[in-house]
């Protein structure tokens, strides 16, 4: 048994895992080190902290691997069920830091309940999914699927961290899969692209150029289609949309939410207010030049100029430090681990397994996706953490068991 | 099957995108690292402190203090006590807002100067309370301490640079001093040392947080040098205070070396007041003195009438040129016409018959005048005889500059037969024309310095060193720095010049400068001297003059003293060198009854003669 378990675990992944939560020790002990050396060994600097909880990840590794993976199957509701009951507790017990309710303070360790129901989510909406009777066409079903997803997403956003209930939509992924129509994802595409549109020009030029557009379509691939209406309805949701983005981009955001929009499609340019992270992390990472400035060399991180380093920006400093080598290899090694992932994924016969892993993929993608693309200056700027690299307890937990979970699943494919 | 790509797509165009940007942010564009090194790393000149300024004994002269400026950044005042900062500052509420406006209106962030230069006695009274001023604090600088505060005129003063200056001076910052006058100025590049630079890693706050890569790059400041002067500090007190409300110069020199050992100059003034905060004004007090020019340097730039001491170079002139033996002897009846209708006054009695060493220590004004004609005579023209004397002053260091190491003089005058034919027709004058030169009257001038370097090179026999103020050791050069300058005259012709001197003291003009067992040589002068006063020429009482050396044998000193109307040179300038040389041969002055009239007196009243706009007497 010990030797076919060994024999069976995806020790790419393993390797993977090791090689980012070093890498992110290293880059976290750089962005808060100054002249006088911290050491690792010590929890009460955040590097030393990280360290700390990634050995505690490290010895309930073996304990997760061995157990059965039905159990967390069976399970999956009452974990669902701990998570909401956690997050609507923050109501009560919550410990505000930064303006957001999404802590408790337990003996001097802050807890993260969304972080864990990130994989509650993942495990129910797999075990919901892969249920025999479970129809995703049908309307009830696909109620229950919004209802699953919906209610952590409505309590992290009341927190309010708009950042960690994005992750959620990330789920998508897992339904595109799993058969949903992929119109769908074409509408989700044409929206998002109006929604910019119409944010740099005004929304009638969006409707024009919409109508313009569909006509073309219309007349050009006319013949495979009968009726005229779904190009109607698309032209109409468009158009709607359009004004709609438009009335609550101005009168219902508030300012410092469109900023966030107006700089990254550069209507302002601001380096000091809004635009200053951006800014600093652009400099930061641009500074570095193609090898960097060397581990605890990087003058940018040295002067605390990037915000937030040592958690959502943290990219920065791997920018500023390793230079392009280190940065895109680091690009490169998640690329290869959510492939790896979804390579594994779509070995499994089991749908509750393959379920959760891609759940698990989708997620991994959407903080990878946002996290980097804000630290560029390319995604609107929304605080979540690089999966692995980051600083934070509860993430890298969270993040370390659905890895875990995965491992586990992955290992007893055949049982 | 669509459908199990749709992530994996995602993803691989993400990362792609993410790589895209980071080649244009790392590699493509190359402003990021400029602006990361401008905004994280600060490059901070050190100064080293200026070098300290020592006599030739090794007293210390000038030294370096700190003072702070009160500095203002307006964008981070707060409301404060502004009563209790006017009276510290002493000045006005209305003069402080002007301040802070002034402040603003250069920028609200960079700091500017609310006050200069308060001294540390009085920072650390406020220092305790600065923190009450949100906005305010004090920067630190470094100004010069005036241990001794003399000889202003020979060390000159340092004042911050000004922005024009900048310009050419790229090796300066604004806020750093740089030399004005005298030593400061000329030896600048010793005093200064050269800066150093430590970099500094700042935060975003743009606070320094520590050094730039342990200093790697920095570079350690070049100490500066410290000089010693030749001046004799407690001599150049002493001639400081005998000089007291009196106008003129002192030069003392050490004939062997050249070097300077006391410069004079009356009135002068305390270095002192060119430091602090009320620099500015006094400043402008000294320089708006046109009467008493507290600025001008009588020893260096005043060009007078050399008088009487002259007809030492005359007789020196003649005995090399062979047109007198030092028993040529002239005949004097009160003087003597030299030509038709024109007479030339001398004290002599009638019937007075004096040889060279007679004429010298009675100071027989027609006994140089009969010399002087017969050295311009020697030739077939006036022109190639007064040329060939001019040749002999100019060896004497007359006529130009004699290139010390201060900053400021002037050339003298001496006549040549071009300057002559200019005034007159060609080949009209003669030696009775430009007869006021055998006396040091009429066209010659020289400074008070030119007066010692010549005395000098009498009292050397026949050479003399290029005066200078610094001894070459402190400066990392030899000696050969200043070589010897040889006059055109043998060395025999010296020896019956100098008993000429010596019996000046010993029974001439000057016995008042007689010191019990020093041989003193010297020469008095006593120079008609002419001012215009309401658009007339209006003569004055004469200038009082003494050249001197001592010891006759083997000299240590050289003196040129000067006091403006002060009238016989044996009744002001001869006592005053001689206690000079007292001072410094014998330390002590036993003649106290004379250094008092000396300290004690004042020519005040003779200065205020031409200003009180009533006819007045002169040579009283």
């Amino acid at each position: 048994m010990n030797n076919s378990i060994l024999s069976r675990l995806d020790w790419l992944s393993i390797f993977l895992y090791f090689l980012l939560v070093g890498f992110g020790i290293l880059n976290i002990y750089s962005s808060i080190q100054s002249d006088n050396a911290l050491s690792l060994w010590d929890i009460s600097n955040v590097a030393g902290k990280q360290l700390f909880i990634f050995l505690g990840c490290c010895i309930t590794l073996p304990l997760i691997l061995y157990i059965k993976s039905n159990l967390f199957e069976h399970l999956s509701y009452i974990f669902y069920g701990i998570s909401i009951l956690s997050l609507m507790g923050l109501f009560v017990f919550g410990q505000t830091i930064s303006g957001a309710t999404s802590w408790y303070s337990i003996g001097g360790f802050s807890l993260q309940p969304s972080e864990f129901a990130k994989l509650t989510t993942a495990l129910v909406l797999a075990h919901f999914l892969s249920a025999i009777q479970t129809d995703l066409r049908r309307l009830k079903d696909q109620f229950k699927i919004v209802a699953f997803i919906g209610l952590p997403m409505l309590l992290i956003l009341l927190q309010p961290d708009a950042g960690s209930a994005l992750v959620f939509l990330g789920l998508f992924f897992v339904f595109i899969r799993e058969g949903m129509n992929l119109r769908w994802l074409y509408l989700g595409i044409l929206l998002v692209l109006i929604f910019i549109f119409t944010l740099l020009f005004k929304p009638i030029a969006v409707s024009i150029g919409g109508l313009l557009l569909i006509s073309i379509a219309y007349f050009t691939i006319r013949k495979s289609f009968n009726k005229k209406s779904p190009f109607l309805i698309t032209l109409g949701i468009c158009v709607l949309f359009s004004f709609s983005v438009d009335f609550i981009f101005n009168s219902l955001f508030e300012q410092r939410h469109r900023d966030r929009f107006n700089i990254i499609l550069g209507l302002e340019a601001d380096t000091q207010g809004i635009g200053y992270n951006i800014n600093q992390s652009k400099i930061a990472i641009g500074s570095g030049g193609f090898s960097g400035k060397g581990f605890l060399n990087g003058t940018q991180t040295k002067g605390n100029f990037v915000p937030e380093q040592h958690t959502d920006y943290i990219f920065s400093t791997i920018g500023e430090e390793w230079g392009f080598l280190g940065s895109s290899t680091l690009i490169i090694l998640f690329t290869v681990l959510i492939f790896r992932i979804i390579y594994r994924a779509e070995k499994h016969t089991n749908t509750y397994r393959r379920i959760y892993s891609y759940a698990f993929a989708s997620m991994l993608f959407i903080h990878f996706f946002v996290n980097i693309g804000m630290t560029l200056g390319l995604v609107p700027t929304v605080g979540i953490p690089l999966p692995f690299i980051s600083y934070g307890g509860s993430h890298l937990m969270a993040f370390s068991f659905m890895l875990f979970l995965y491992l586990n699943f992955d290992s007893q494919r055949l049982s | 099957m669509i459908k199990k790509f749709v992530l994996l797509s995602f993803t691989l165009g993400s990362a792609l995108l993410f790589i895209v940007k980071l080649i244009s942010l790392q590699i493509i564009n190359q402003d990021y690292n400029e602006i990361s090194l401008n905004n994280a790393v600060e490059k901070r000149p050190v100064y080293p402190t200026r070098g300290l300024i020592f006599d030739r004994n090794g007293t210390l002269m000038v030294a370096n203090q700190p003072v702070y400026d009160l500095m203002v950044v307006p964008d981070n005042l707060k409301p404060f006590d502004t009563l209790e900062l006017i009276s510290f500052l002493d000045i006005s509420k209305d003069e402080l807002d002007q301040r802070l406006t002034k402040a603003k209106r250069f920028s609200s962030k960079i700091p500017s100067v609310v006050s200069r230069q308060i001294s540390k006695e009085k920072q650390a009274l406020f220092q305790e309370k600065i923190w009450k001023y949100n906005g305010f604090y004090f920067q630190k600088k470094t100004i010069r301490d005036y241990i001794l505060p003399i000889a202003s005129n020979v060390i000159g003063y340092t004042s911050e640079i000004n922005p024009a200056e900048l310009k050419n001076k790229s090796e300066y910052s604004l806020g750093e001093m740089i030399g004005r006058q005298g030593i400061e100025k000329t030896y600048e590049r010793n005093l200064k040392g050269e800066k150093g630079v430590q970099f500094y890693q700042k935060d975003r706050f743009n606070r320094i947080i520590g050094s730039y890569k342990e200093g790697f790059y920095d570079e350690n400041p070049q100490a500066a040098d410290n000089l010693t002067l030749t001046l004799d500090a407690q001599l150049q007190l002493y001639g400081e205070s005998l000089m007291k409300n009196k106008r003129g110069g002192i030069v003392a020199i050490e004939p062997s070396s050249g070097e300077v050992l006391a410069l004079v100059t009356a009135p002068s003034y305390d270095p002192n007041l060119l430091l602090g905060g009320s620099r500015s004004d006094s400043f402008r007090v000294l320089v708006n003195d046109t009467i008493a020019k507290p600025l001008f340097d009588r020893g260096l730039q005043a060009e007078y009438a050399p008088g009487s001491p002259f007809k030492t170079l005359n007789a020196l002139i003649a005995l090399q040129e062979g047109v007198i033996t030092p028993k040529t002897q002239f005949t004097c009846n009160q003087g003597h016409y030299y030509a038709r209708g024109s007479f030339m006054k001398c004290h002599c009695p009638i019937g007075t018959s004096n040889d060279l060493i007679q004429g010298i220590y009675n100071s027989c004004n027609s006994y140089f005048a009969k010399t002087y004609v017969q050295i311009i005579n020697k030739d077939s023209t006036a022109s190639i005889g007064l040329d060939r004397w001019r040749t002999h002053l100019e060896k004497f260091g007359l006529g130009n500059y004699l290139g010390y190491d201060l900053p400021i003089g002037k050339k003298g005058f001496i006549p040549s037969s071009s300057y002559y034919d200019r005034w007159y027709e060609k080949g009209s004058w003669g030696p009775t024309t430009v007869i006021s030169n055998a006396i040091g009257q009429g066209e010659v001038l020289a400074t008070p310095i030119q007066m010692a370097n010549f005395t000098a090179a009498i009292a050397n026999r026949g050479f003399y060193i290029k005066p200078h103020f610094v001894k070459p050791a402190s400066l990392q050069v030899n000696d050969s720095l200043y070589p010897k300058n040889q006059t055109l005259i043998n060395t025999e012709h010296f020896e019956t010049v100098i008993e000429g001197m010596y019996q000046v003291v010993e029974k001439g003009t000057a016995r008042i400068a007689r010191i019990p067992g020093i041989d003193v040589c010297g020469k008095t002068g006593t120079a008609e001297n002419f001012i215009r006063l309401n658009g007339e020429k209006t003569q004055l009482t004469d200038h009082s003059i003494f050249i001197a050396f001592a010891p006759k044998e083997n000299p240590k000193i050289v003196l040129a003293v000067f006091v403006e109307n002060g009238y016989w040179g044996g009744r002001w300038a001869a006592p005053i060198a001689s206690l000079m040389i007292e001072k410094y041969l014998n330390g002590t002055i036993k003649r106290s009854w004379l250094e008092d009239r000396m300290l004690n007196g004042s020519l005040m009243s003779e200065y205020m003669k031409p200003l009180s706009g009533k006819p007045f007497n002169i040579n009283e």
